[in-house]
């Protein structure tokens, strides 16, 4: 059965509340979800202020400056601060998203942020992602062709380029598949809509030559029809990708080549 | 504790190459209701309120007859579709497999007596 509630030692108590900066103009309240693997305690919400009159307008500003000058325990993945690399997905204000592209502006009072929900926790605001990206692996994300190489190059046309629009700008941050609640009950079986978004860009492009493989492989009752299309992934995309209907095409190709 | 590569957990036991013919079953189904529910509704509309007798010829007529039995069937087709995905969704192991097969009698159970008690009024 679904677990619908956390197990005790899974809690989330109040945590510190640190001190406020000395002779901060505009200050900014953040609540950040803490755990320590090491210390044997249940999850806390630390509460953080921040003078904004000094700190960048993204939310991961706040957060390295609250690494540097407040908590250097603090724990979260970060590289690129440009959307790019989607290691800062997190869940901020009850949305999964990229905190280097999340302005703190839309963000109406205080500030919440927590680790990508329904994930193991490896600390603080970091995920475990291995079975994430086990799952991309798994869907053979890469180019199967049988044909023998060509001289120069796999050529396609501008009208199938334009096919992967939409779906190559993924950065694989987890925020979609994280949202969804099949991929929270069953994500030991269900691919989720990050895994089947990639499968899908690799189906329809129009150079790879394992479509029936590809497709094959996918269904099944979990692996791909755990998807109801409710549309979380789409709604929180932080790259204003459409996961499900990337799913919903796979779900006609499937009915196409059965009826 | 099973010493599994993340790779093997990923995999599981592969694909089972189903699941397409329940969508699709799942779809006709749906289609069918849309037709049908509409015409269940004014039909039964039509009976609604009458004596004893007049809902007995009222549905002795084919039209709301069969109307009746295709609704009953298909809706208990459409209910079982979608009560298996449910129960996938949220159950797990061997409380997960008796579910399915208790929902399954349960729609076919109700299928058939509705079908029944219609035979007795229509024939």
């Amino acid at each position: 059965m679904a677990e619908f509630t956390l197990p005790k030692n899974s809690r989330v108590v109040t945590g510190k509340t640190w001190p406020k900066p000395e002779g901060a103009g505009t200050l900014r309240k953040f609540q950040i979800y803490r755990w320590n693997p090491d210390d044997g305690q249940n999850p806390r919400v630390d509460t953080y202020f921040v003078d904004m009159d000094k700190c960048g307008p993204m939310v991961l500003d706040a957060l390295i400056k609250i690494k540097n000058e407040i908590d250097p325990t603090l724990t979260f993945r970060r590289s690129c601060r440009e959307g790019i690399c989607g290691s800062c997905a997190m869940n901020i204000d009850g949305i999964n998203t990229l905190a280097c592209i999340y302005g703190l502006d839309e963000i109406k009072g205080d500030v919440k942020i927590y680790p990508l929900p329904h994930l193991p926790v490896v600390k603080d605001l970091i995920p475990d992602l291995t079975h994430f990206y086990a799952q991309h692996a798994s869907i053979m994300p890469w180019l199967e062709t049988k044909t023998n190489r060509p001289a120069k190059e796999w050529k396609q046309s501008i009208e199938d380029r334009k096919k992967l629009d939409g779906l190559y700008e993924c950065v694989m941050c987890a925020s979609c598949s994280t949202s969804c609640p099949s991929y929270w009950w069953n994500g030991d079986r269900y691919l989720g809509p990050a895994a089947l978004l990639h499968a899908y860009r690799w189906i329809i492009d129009s150079r790879d030559e394992a479509t029936g493989e590809r497709l094959d492989e996918l269904e099944d009752p979990f692996k791909l029809y755990r998807c109801h299309t409710i549309m979380n992934c789409a709604k929180t995309c932080p790259k204003g990708l459409n996961p499900a209907k990337a799913i919903s095409e796979i779900k006609k190709m499937m009915v196409e080549r059965t009826v | 504790m099973a010493f599994l590569t993340d790779r093997k957990r990923a995999e599981y036991r592969g694909s089972s190459r189903t699941g397409t013919e329940h969508l699709w079953g799942q779809t006709i189904s749906a289609v069918g209701l849309a037709v049908l529910i509409p015409l269940f509704v004014l039909t039964f509309g039509g009976a609604l309120g009458g004596t004893y007798e007049e809902v007995l010829a009222y549905y002795q007529r084919p039209f709301p007859a069969i109307v009746a039995a295709m609704t009953i069937t298909v809706s208990m087709i459409h209910f079982r579709h979608g009560i298996q995905v449910v129960i996938e969704d949220y159950t797990r192991g061997l409380q997960k497999k008796f579910l399915i097969i208790l929902c399954t009698c349960i729609a076919y159970a109700i299928a058939a007596t509705g079908l029944f008690a219609l035979a007795r009024i229509a024939l």
